[in-house]
């Protein structure tokens, strides 16, 4: 197993190589890849912007820069803020934190959502709640998660006055109102994987379910919850689990229109905000951070699949 | 002349043999369904809808004070009318062009990179596919709609930059998909047949390879439209999408936002459009898969 372990985290090296070079090359994507003239627009004073570039190390070589930047980050160094000139590391890490709170809600309640719904539809194929979740599912899919959060806000905030739209409270503050307020995003940051989640778990207990050892269990006499949850749940799982990595990163990247919507500093909100102020170094520090923790997620993945399926851990 | 003749025989991919109209065809098996053919006519009123715009709007999408601010629908605003006094029936309308656009344009970005870098990988193997696959994957790691943004955001907020943003998302899944049928496909009989025979490597990527691998990529496509129309909803949503006034669903839907408890339906029909289309294209990107897979069929 330690050598599975070793495998899998070297294996994520060069991925996180080529994340380093992914989103450093959004430079070269600004007009003339030049940050700070993007920044503060083509009519201003021309020493002005020498300066700032100065300043950054933008008057360097590309690769100079990059170098720079990625030897920053190994020693957890992002820079600074172009708009605010706050320490880019403190700031994603203290707004992760809310992202964190809300993606392992989002993914809590989708799994709560998906797996009995979807055992129950392969238990029982092509019945009435079958169809039923077979339209959750497909509608699911469908549906912009924005357009359900501003439903939700009119139902639940504005029309019934239940929940409050928008603001956060921390969880270790006041729990109570850290959930009131955390429900609706959550809801609809988890919808959407719930469906496919659902769809997933459907056919992988379908396609245990055909096996022998579930007609052996069944001509044991056992119980059909028994040889549903013991006998066939853990194998239909890894198909499921294949999906969690991109799961998370499907929840994290709902994260950013969630958090804009209802005014929670998140990492989410941050990178759409460095994104419309132009804070190309803010927006690479939170793309790194999305993208480690995606990686991890995967790697987390990879090893209960190897739990999952010891055939995993061999080959 | 006559051994070429031969093996393009051999290799007659299953994918050309296909039938897609008539008879037994996989439009009829498609539509076998009644949701399905639900869905496929759904779909075609939005083409339509969104093709004959000018025909079928009453009002200029951008013109504004139509009538009064915020009207609930009547018969002069069938939807009635926005903040401004924009018709919200026309802009719907001219909107489903947006849509459509992106989600055809951007899936089509995908296809045209992700397709060739995964027969590319799959093919030469070695060196040249550890690097396209470790990229593949580094572009996968990244939240598409955080990294759409970074790219809108960083070539600046337009349609043509909305399209090339969700296109390069989109690459990765079509060069996996493409790599992983390169793989199975070529150690079949009809390949090494091609190969034995002298046919170049180039001709056999492109003329044996490619459209036997092709079905898997072809239902891929048809989903990956729905994410698009999804994603340039989010992106307009956000603000790095289409401008205004150019209407488009998800900046549509932004405005309404704000006005929620004055005017429910300014946010309500775009997100009921979006919701319809991409269903439709998700319905019938699943009934493909079915009729082109027959395994599948009744799971």
């Amino acid at each position: 197993m330690k050598a599975f372990i070793l495998r899998r985290l070297l294996s994520a090296i060069p991925t996180i190589f080529v994340v380093t070079l992914l989103v450093y090359a959004l430079i070269l994507l600004v007009p003339g890849h030049d940050p700070v003239t993007f920044l503060l627009g083509e009519e201003s004073d021309a020493e002005l912007i020498a300066y700032f570039r100065k300043e950054m190390g933008l008057d360097r070589p590309i690769h100079v820069q990059y170098a720079h930047w990625v030897g920053g980050l190994l020693t957890g160094d992002m820079g600074r803020s172009m708009r605010t000139n706050e320490l880019i590391t403190t700031e994603v890490v203290t707004r992760f934190k809310v992202t964190g709170e809300l993606a392992l809600g989002a993914l809590v309640l989708s799994l709560l959502i998906a797996l009995p719904i979807g055992i129950y539809s392969a238990a029982r194929p092509n019945s009435w709640g079958d169809n039923l979740g077979t339209v959750f599912a497909i509608g699911g899919a469908a549906l912009p998660n924005f357009w359900l959060g501003i439903m939700l806000i009119y139902l639940f905030a504005v029309h019934l006055g239940w929940l409050p739209a928008t603001g956060y409270v921390k969880f270790f503050d006041d729990p109570i109102e850290n959930l009131r307020r955390m429900v609706m995003p959550m809801v609809m940051t988890g919808t959407v994987s719930a469906a496919s989640t659902m769809r997933q778990t459907r056919s992988g207990m379908l396609e245990v379910l055909k096996q022998d050892y579930i007609r052996t269990a069944h001509a044991k006499g056992l119980a059909e919850r028994s040889v549903l949850i013991r006998h066939a749940l853990k194998n239909a799982m890894i198909p499921v689990t294949t999906i969690m990595g991109l799961l998370v990163a499907q929840l994290l990247s709902g994260t950013a229109i969630t958090e804009i919507m209802f005014r929670l500093p998140g990492l989410g909100q941050f990178a759409v905000k460095a994104a419309l102020r132009r804070d190309i170094p803010a927006l690479q520090g939170a793309l790194v951070l999305f993208g480690s923790i995606v990686l991890l997620a995967n790697l987390a993945v990879d090893l209960l699949y190897g739990f999952l399926d010891p055939r995993i851990r061999y080959t | 002349m006559r051994n070429e003749a031969q093996t393009y025989s051999l290799a007659l991919p299953r994918g050309r043999m296909l039938r897609w109209f008539g008879r037994g065809s996989v439009l009829r098996r498609m539509i076998r369904r009644r949701v399905n053919a639900v869905a496929l006519v759904v779909l075609v009123i939005i083409v339509l809808a969104g093709v004959a715009a000018p025909l079928i709007s009453f009002y200029d999408p951008a013109s504004t004070r139509t009538g009064p601010l915020h009207q609930g629908p009547s018969l002069d605003h069938w939807l009635g009318t926005d903040d401004i006094g924009r018709d919200i029936y026309s802009r719907l309308v001219y909107g489903a062009r947006i849509s459509l656009q992106v989600g055809f344009i951007a899936v089509g970005i995908a296809l045209v990179i992700g397709v060739p870098l995964g027969l590319l990988a799959g093919f030469r193997g070695g060196v040249l596919d550890e690097v396209i696959m470790r990229v593949m994957d580094g572009i996968i790691v990244l939240p598409t709609l955080i990294l759409a943004l970074s790219i809108a955001a960083a070539l600046g907020p337009s349609l043509q930059t909305v399209m090339v943003a969700i296109g390069f998302t989109n690459i990765p899944r079509y060069a996996r998909l493409m790599r992983g049928g390169v793989l199975s496909t070529r150690e079949f009989d009809f390949v090494l047949s091609a190969r034995s025979i002298g046919a170049s490597g180039r001709r056999i990527a492109f003329f044996h390879i490619l459209p036997n691998t092709l079905q898997p990529i072809l239902v891929q496509a048809t989903l990956s439209i729905g994410f698009a129309i999804l994603a340039e909803a989010g992106l307009s949503f956000l603000g790095v999408g289409t401008q205004p006034p150019t209407p488009s669903w998800g900046s549509m839907l932004q405005g309404g936002y704000g006005f929620l408890e004055i005017n429910l339906i300014e946010s309500f029909a775009p997100g009921i459009a979006i919701f319809a289309t991409v269903l439709s294209v998700n319905l019938l990107g699943d009934g493909l898969r079915e009729a082109l897979d027959p395994r599948l069929r009744g799971t």
